[in-house]
């Protein structure tokens, strides 16, 4: 047990005096939390991540090129934003790229459970990555965020693989115009 | 004694007559250093400054219930201004407050009130205020409604941590945390002695985490009023953008949550669910949960003893962690939250790397792999220079890789690194990054006081 009063009859420093004088700014939790994420990343290699500013880890994109499955040879970017509560809350992930897919819908949101409802501190970035690189290998027709691509894997398989390289080459998926994303 | 004083001695006598009782004799719960004496009220009301963090329902009671106890150098901060909605509970506040800062009329009541109170107001975040205000204090208790701002807090508090040479703690250099919680009917006192308690980043985990539904069931399969509020929150305000696609939901812009009020309706009819409410939305959009005036008080009673306690060792402090629960009957326990030796925050005691004032990058990287102190595989290293973060070298990743490389054959003081600047280095050898003090071996005329 420390002694306080004891130490603390001592007088303080008056505000700003003595030491202070502009020192350097501590870095924050979430900051040396990210920092260790992202040394660690061990990416499949079908993963790749884009920094657009070096000195910004808390913003990036992760880019899956699925060499298998219904989406082998697209390209598909993913922004991941780190917000200050990092490990407590997960990263913001959006899908950049227009994908026809059971659990992205079509303004980007994903429907991955470790994103939301699932996600612990002690998961990492790296997690999120697998999650998602299982989402191309794996579309999962139960938890349909893009309800007419869940309902049409389950009902028709051959015509959603289909759809799916329509869209990934570039054209209309029902009245929903794709962009190209092959590589 | 002043001429002054000597009228009011025999209301002091009077109105200190149970605080002394407790500083001027001896118990069986008092701290085993603790010698009763006059001089503890003399310290508690002329020395000891207490900062007070957050003015809202426990602020105004932490504030009050510290200066009715003695203390008198008071400092309370608060970024807010009074909201009609406060009113039931921080009673320090009146009708004509609303738009006000917390801080100031928290403090100009008080003084106010409690004769001899010098208390100061902050109206600022806390993270305006820097290491040289935050080390004048000799506690800080804090009640507050935001993860965000304890860690923060728990961070500033780390980094005024000081290390003798044999890497042992300096305890003159603790500032004691006393962090209280409520949510509801149920609440939460701790105290922390940063460095050698567990701190808020050790028991992270311990914050429940914020209610989210699985996306595809607020997409698809909606049962709950609050499921179609998410919606509209979560999808709808994206894709309709009903103020402009740069208006960001704003939970405390009443024409916001009218909007998303009018959605969520929509769609809960939809889906025939009913009892979505304008309460309701708000309490969703805002993650409100109902203040209860009583556990505010119960909580801060108990920071404002623990305060009281760390002030004066009239008796051991509670070790260390206090949970109350109040939703049905009464229960209390605690227990001591150990401290984890991984910590990210507070095992990270910072090491020193003595290196030439004109090495490269190369050479710290070098070092960092080949000393015995270090022995890593593949250290990323960044720094914070001019309040901005700043990769230095990274290998792990290709493109920042790329982009770094060619600091390696920098000087470190062409990078903007100098005599006593911080480092933080990751590496998979250790279970956290790590703050690294650089001392320049060969420095004469050096910046240390930058």
């Amino acid at each position: 047990m420390i002694k306080l009063f004891s130490l603390k009859q001592q007088k303080k420093d008056e505000e700003g005096s003595a030491r202070a004088g502009g020192s350097q700014k501590k870095a924050s939790a979430a900051q040396l939390r990210i920092t260790k994420d992202l040394n660690e990343l061990n990416l499949p290699k079908t993963c790749n991540t884009e920094f657009p500013d070096p000195d910004d880890l808390l913003n990036f994109k992760l880019i899956i090129c699925p060499d298998e499955g219904f989406y082998r040879g697209g390209r598909f970017v993913f922004s991941f934003k780190v917000g200050p509560n990092y490990p407590h809350e997960p990263p913001k992930v959006k899908c950049e790229t227009a994908v026809y897919h059971p659990n992205i819908d079509l303004e980007g949101n994903v429907c991955l459970n470790i994103l939301r409802e699932d996600w612990k501190p002690v998961l990492t970035v790296n997690s999120i990555v697998y999650g998602l690189q299982y989402l191309f290998l794996e579309p999962n027709p139960e938890d349909p965020l893009n309800k007419e691509a869940a309902d049409e894997l389950q009902s028709n398989r051959r015509l959603f693989e289909q759809h799916v390289q329509r869209a990934m080459r570039g054209g209309y998926v029902g009245s929903n115009y794709f962009e190209r994303c092959l590589k | 004694m002043a001429d002054g004083e000597v009228q009011t001695l025999d209301y002091q006598q009077r109105r200190w007559h149970n605080i002394r009782k407790l500083l001027e004799r001896s118990g069986p719960f008092c701290h085993p250093d603790f010698e009763p004496s006059a001089e503890i009220l003399d310290f508690i009301m002329n020395s000891c400054k207490v900062l007070i963090v957050g003015a809202g329902g426990l602020g105004c009671e932490l504030l009050k219930d510290l200066a009715l106890m003695g203390f008198k150098k008071l400092h309370i901060v608060d970024m807010d201004t009074i909201e009609l909605s406060n009113l039931n509970r921080q009673f320090l506040f009146r009708k004509n407050d609303i738009g006000l800062s917390k801080a100031k009329c928290a403090v100009e009541f008080v003084n106010k009130r409690v004769p001899g109170c010098e208390a100061v107001a902050h109206h600022c975040s806390i993270q305006d205020l820097d290491e040289g205000f935050y080390r004048q204090f000799h506690i800080v208790v804090c009640g507050l409604d935001s993860i965000v701002a304890r860690r923060w807090l728990n961070g500033m508090l780390m980094s005024l941590l000081q290390y003798n040479d044999d890497r042992s703690l300096d305890q003159s250099s603790v500032i004691p945390l006393v962090d209280g919680g409520t949510e509801g009917f149920k609440g939460n006192a701790r105290v922390i002695l940063p460095g050698m308690s567990a701190c808020i980043e050790c028991t992270l985990d311990l914050y429940p985490p914020q209610k989210t539904f699985p996306l595809c069931t607020i997409a698809n399969t909606p049962r709950l009023p609050e499921h179609c509020i998410e919606y509209v929150k979560v999808l709808q305000w994206a894709k309709e953008n009903p103020w402009g696609s740069s208006t960001s939901l704003d939970g405390d812009d009443p024409q916001h949550v009218a909007w998303v009020y009018e959605k969520a309706q929509e769609r809960a009819t939809k889906y025939g669910i009913t009892s979505v409410t304008y309460r309701l939305t708000q309490g969703v959009l805002k993650n409100i949960i109902p203040a209860v005036a009583s556990t505010n008080a119960a909580i801060a009673a108990t920071c404002a003893t623990e305060v009281f306690k760390l002030a004066t060792s009239c008796c051991t402090n509670m070790n260390n962690y206090m949970v109350l629960n109040m939703s049905e009957g009464v229960y209390t326990y605690t227990f001591a939250a150990e401290k984890r030796p991984d910590c990210i925050a507070c095992s990270n005691t910072t090491r020193s790397m003595e290196i030439e004032s004109n090495a490269t990058l190369q050479a710290i990287y070098d070092k960092l792999c080949e000393d015995k102190g270090y022995l890593m595989k593949s250290p990323g290293i960044t720094t914070i220079i001019n309040g901005r973060n700043k990769t230095l070298y990274m290998s792990s990743i290709k493109s920042i890789e790329e982009k770094t490389r060619d600091n390696l054959k920098k000087k470190i003081t062409e990078l903007g690194l100098y005599n006593g600047a911080d480092i933080l280095v990751a590496d998979v050898t250790t279970p956290n990054t790590l703050t690294i003090k650089l001392k320049f071996s060969n420095n004469l005329d050096d910046d240390m006081g930058r």
